[in-house]
């Protein structure tokens, strides 16, 4: 091919964009995602304005949510840093549904809108269908859907019960949002027609499995008191929303239909806090490597290539640990040097990485890549294939606190001796199961006084942080009756550390009184 | 092919019904933040809204945590000192490195929560707390408006506004000057070719070459257009704000050692509603403040809710002062006059049946109303019990007796009745 047909084929440049023009770059780009056999969700590219987007931003980044004020909190902290130029816009919003949506803002470059394209509609788009916590947790056919559902449920539910009603119960159900998940557990498919149709028909059958829990307890306490009472829950419950929607005395069928809906949103975003990292690193090198293609190509224009460039390495930028902007670990700038060190240990490994990764060196890396993305999360991609050379590039080092040494302790570095221990700590700083505690419903009193008792099992000695009084509170208020919080200690016997006593009665609750 | 959807222009403030809801959940703090701002603005400044802060722990959002206790590893970045197995001295103040852990990643700052409180908004809070009725509010909050008139015409404007007749007249007169040369020699071609007919001898050449210069020439005037873009006019309208009347606002008030903050603080809000009631009628208004003890004194805005003085009230004197200002600043042929008198009821015995008297045969007479209100939870006092006969007389007297700030607004009920819009 010539030189002048190259040059009459590249694609239109300048910072002004138009809807032909990106169409053009996404039909570009599509076709070496093709080649790539990247596999995705149809795209669906739409077109929004910065005060759009910083709603998205609000709504914890969904198209349509229920109202809250902690998204109007949101939206005013942003729009305040927004307006005073403290910070650019994030320039990509992605839904993961099906098809997948992809946010473009008005105001970007048309270089920053393909490298949008690039990066979102296809980097994450295929990461979401691929990666196994995608494809177990979440469903994209059905999300947008379900959050509509939930939108018009709780609007309603404001209209009957007041507004005041509902705030406080989203506001128990959002402090009590991260343990709610099913860590382990496949939760069912969505769907908003079976979602409507059974919401009635479960919010009865709900309430009386509990009544029928309830009822029986006056005649059999006095028969049974020589006899070891029954435990409940027989195992413990991680999910302790799920546990007071099933099991809290004395809600309503639409309270529980609420917690039900925060459940289920938290649940849907359960694999994103798990995946960062790869995330973000795989829809980085797929930026970076879709566009370079096609520069290779001759289809883009060297002013394209600049502007992409510097908005590329600004965002993959890593501080050391004492810049006064260091702000922990990028996980953009670890995600992206850790699949572009993957491509070059499939291509062409050294000695040391043949035999730090046998079954790797030298294989075919869009192979390898496929597997990884869809096998991994955070902590184990990472425990999995971060390269000792790797950690020399960042010179990672691992310090460890214990608060009965007088000094910080450097527990291992960038060495032959510390590679291990050091892509373990850093594997665990990724482990949801470190960073949050590990609080599980352990009991209920149910012929006693219905208390609720949570137990804690502490990490490496860390004791609960000062809000736990707080969600205690909430709590309770879910619960209805005493909620107390004990702490397993290392011999084994449990410690009382924070009690909550509530006597709610149906006939007095706050909700009732304004009916009538 | 994508789909590319623009959803540039639908659903614009979505984040409305959020923001909303923030503003419904912290109202007690926002109506703080808002009573604190009125005491320091100006009465006149309404037209801007207000930076409100909250504290940030009243806006937490729980969750199970971490403390700062326990063993922490943490990996970081960019060794450039560190051998393993080196001790480090803990940093001080929970810097960026060392302890801390996953709590310090989520950068939560102790700073109070700042946002900015709309104009509309802050109205909203204001009048919310004088339990305004709805009609009222959005009475007072409109900006003025503005009225549309013909002025002149334009050389550009959109194709609708073209003005055919002023159009063409300018054509017709741009032709004319532009042919008026040609034309003229037209007619002198005309008359030395009759010339050089009745000469006897022969000019057959000079004639043709007159001809032709005659026939080029005429040509030349066909071509100036008929109508040229510079010919055409557009009617002009101009924008001109509606009323052009102007009014004057009396403040009046006690400032004697009885009166203290809170009840200026309600006395301002007083003359607040009045100036914004005021300015939704009147293009211009003038505020005149008088403060008095047993001497009325006129003053600025400032001196007037700032400073403080001591001894007895003669209410009078301060009714004296504003009579002969009216006479001499603010005839009332060019002025509407409005007043505005708070005090907390004490007046010397013998001078109250006297601002009765004033206010009966004179200052009503110059006034187009005058709201007379009583800051104070005790008995009715004397100058209560004489003002209470005017009412009967007078349909622009209205007084009342305030406890609390929802008492303000219905001494101007009357007044917001008698004016529709």
């Amino acid at each position: 091919m010539s030189d002048t047909t190259l040059a009459s084929k590249k694609l239109p440049s300048g910072a002004e964009w138009t809807f032909e023009a990106i169409g053009q770059y996404h039909e570009e780009i599509a076709r070496v995602a093709a080649n790539y056999k990247l596999d995705t969700y149809p795209v669906q590219v739409e077109m929004i304005t910065s005060e759009q987007m910083m709603d998205a931003y609000a709504s914890v980044g969904m198209p349509v949510n229920y109202h809250h004020w902690s998204f109007g909190k949101q939206f005013l902290a942003t729009e305040k840093r927004y307006k005073r130029g403290q910070m650019g816009l994030a320039y990509e919003i992605v839904i993961n549904s099906d098809p997948c949506i992809a946010y473009l803002m008005e105001e970007n470059t048309l270089t920053m809108q393909a490298l949008v394209i690039a990066h979102a509609a296809y980097g994450h788009n295929a990461f979401f269908k691929g990666n196994y916590l995608f494809r177990t947790w979440t469903s994209p056919d059905a999300i947008v859907d379900y959050l509509i559902f939930a939108r018009n449920y709780i609007a309603q539910c404001e209209q009957r019960h007041g507004v005041d009603a509902v705030e406080e119960l989203l506001d128990s159900c959002h402090a009590l949002m991260n343990v709610g998940v099913d860590r382990y557990k496949r939760p069912p498919k969505l769907s908003l027609l079976k979602e409507q149709a059974r919401q009635s028909e479960r919010e009865t059958y709900l309430q009386r499995q509990v009544n029928e829990l309830w009822r029986t307890l006056p005649t059999r306490t006095t028969a049974d008191t020589k006899e070891e009472a029954p435990r409940f829950p027989p195992e413990p419950q991680e999910n302790i929303l799920y546990f007071i929607e099933k099991h809290a005395p004395l809600l309503e069928p639409w309270q529980r239909e609420i917690v039900r809906i925060v459940r289920k949103v938290a649940q849907y975003f359960f694999p994103q806090r798990q995946t960062q990292v790869m995330n973000e690193g795989w829809a980085s090198f797929w930026h970076y490597t879709l566009l370079n293609t096609l520069y290779d190509e001759g289809l883009l224009a060297d002013s394209f290539m600049m502007e992409f460039l510097h908005s590329h390495s600004s965002v993959m930028y890593q501080p050391n640990y004492n810049d006064p902007w260091y702000n922990g670990i990028n996980p953009y700038a670890l995600g992206f040097a850790m699949w572009q060190d993957i491509k070059r240990i499939c291509e062409s490994p050294t000695d040391e990485d043949r035999e730090w990764f046998p079954d790797i060196a030298g294989s075919n890396w869009q192979e390898t890549f496929d597997f990884a993305m869809r096998n991994f999360k955070d902590e184990s991609f990472i425990a999995q294939f971060l390269s000792p050379r790797l950690m020399r590039a960042f010179k990672l080092f691992a310090v460890q606190d214990d608060d009965k040494k007088s000094k910080l302790f450097v527990s291992a570095i960038h060495e032959e001796r510390g590679y291990r221990e050091l892509r373990e700590r850093l594997s665990n700083q990724y482990n949801l199961g470190c960073r949050e505690p590990n609080i599980q419903v352990w009991s209920v009193d149910f012929r006693g006084d219905r208390s609720l008792t949570l137990r804690y099992q502490p990490y490496n000695r860390r004791p609960l942080g000062k809000s736990v009084e707080e969600v205690m509170k909430h709590l309770a208020r879910l619960w209805g009756f005493a909620v107390r919080l004990e702490t397993v200690e290392p011999n084994g016997s449990t410690t009382l550390t924070y009690e909550c006593r509530t006597e709610k009665r149906r006939g007095d609750s706050k909700e009732k009184r304004a009916r009538n | 092919m994508v789909r590319i959807i623009d959803r540039r222009f639908d659903s614009k403030k979505k984040s409305t019904a959020n923001r909303q809801r923030f503003m419904r959940r912290f109202k007690r703090q926002i109506r703080k933040a808002v009573a604190d701002a009125i005491d320091g603005r100006s009465i006149r400044d309404l037209e801007s809204g207000e930076e409100i802060s909250i504290p940030s722990k009243d806006l937490s959002e729980p969750s199970f945590q971490h403390g700062k206790e326990g063993v922490w590893e943490q990996v970081f970045t960019g060794n450039d000192r560190f051998a393993s197995g080196d001790g480090i001295d803990r940093p001080m103040g929970g810097g960026g490195s060392g302890g801390g852990g996953g709590a310090s990643n989520e950068g939560e700052s102790e700073d109070d929560f700042v946002f900015q409180l709309s104009r509309d908004e802050f109205l909203d809070v204001f009048f919310d707390d004088l339990a305004l009725p709805n009609l009222v509010r959005t009475e007072l909050a409109k900006l003025t408006e503005f009225k549309t008139q013909r002025a002149g015409f334009t050389s550009d404007g959109v194709p609708t506004n073209i003005n055919v007749v002023r159009s063409l007249r300018g054509a017709i007169g741009r032709r004319k000057a532009l042919g008026a040369p040609l034309a003229a020699r037209v007619r002198e071609i005309d008359d030395e070719i009759e010339a050089l007919e009745q000469d006897t001898t022969a000019h057959l050449d000079e004639i043709a070459a007159l001809r032709e210069e005659r026939s080029r020439l005429l040509i030349r005037i066909e071509a100036i257009p008929f109508i040229d873009r510079f010919d055409l006019r557009y009617n002009n309208r101009i924008r001109i704000p509606k009323p052009i009347t102007q009014a004057v606002m009396f403040c009046v008030m006690d400032v004697s050692g009885s009166m203290d903050e809170q009840k200026k603080a309600t006395a301002k809000r007083f003359f607040m509603l009045l100036y914004l009631f005021l300015r939704r009628n009147y293009e211009h208004i003038d505020v005149v403040f008088i403060r008095h003890h047993t001497i009325a004194k006129e003053v600025d805005e400032d001196e007037f809710f700032h400073s403080r003085e001591s001894g007895g009230t003669v209410v009078s004197s301060a009714l004296r002062l504003m009579t002969d200002i009216v006479r001499d600043r603010y005839p009332p042929g060019a002025w509407n006059v409005y007043g505005a008198q708070a005090s907390d009821g004490d007046n010397w015995d013998n001078d109250s049946p006297i601002c009765c008297d004033i206010l009966d045969k004179e200052l009503l007479a110059l006034c187009r109303y005058f709201a007379y209100i009583e800051i104070t939870t005790g008995e009715a006092q004397n100058l209560w019990r004489q003002y209470e006969g005017l009412t009967a007389h007078h349909r622009n007297f209205a007084l009342q007796r305030i406890e609390s700030l929802e008492d303000i607004y219905p001494v101007f009920r009357e007044l917001f009745k008698k004016e529709p819009a």
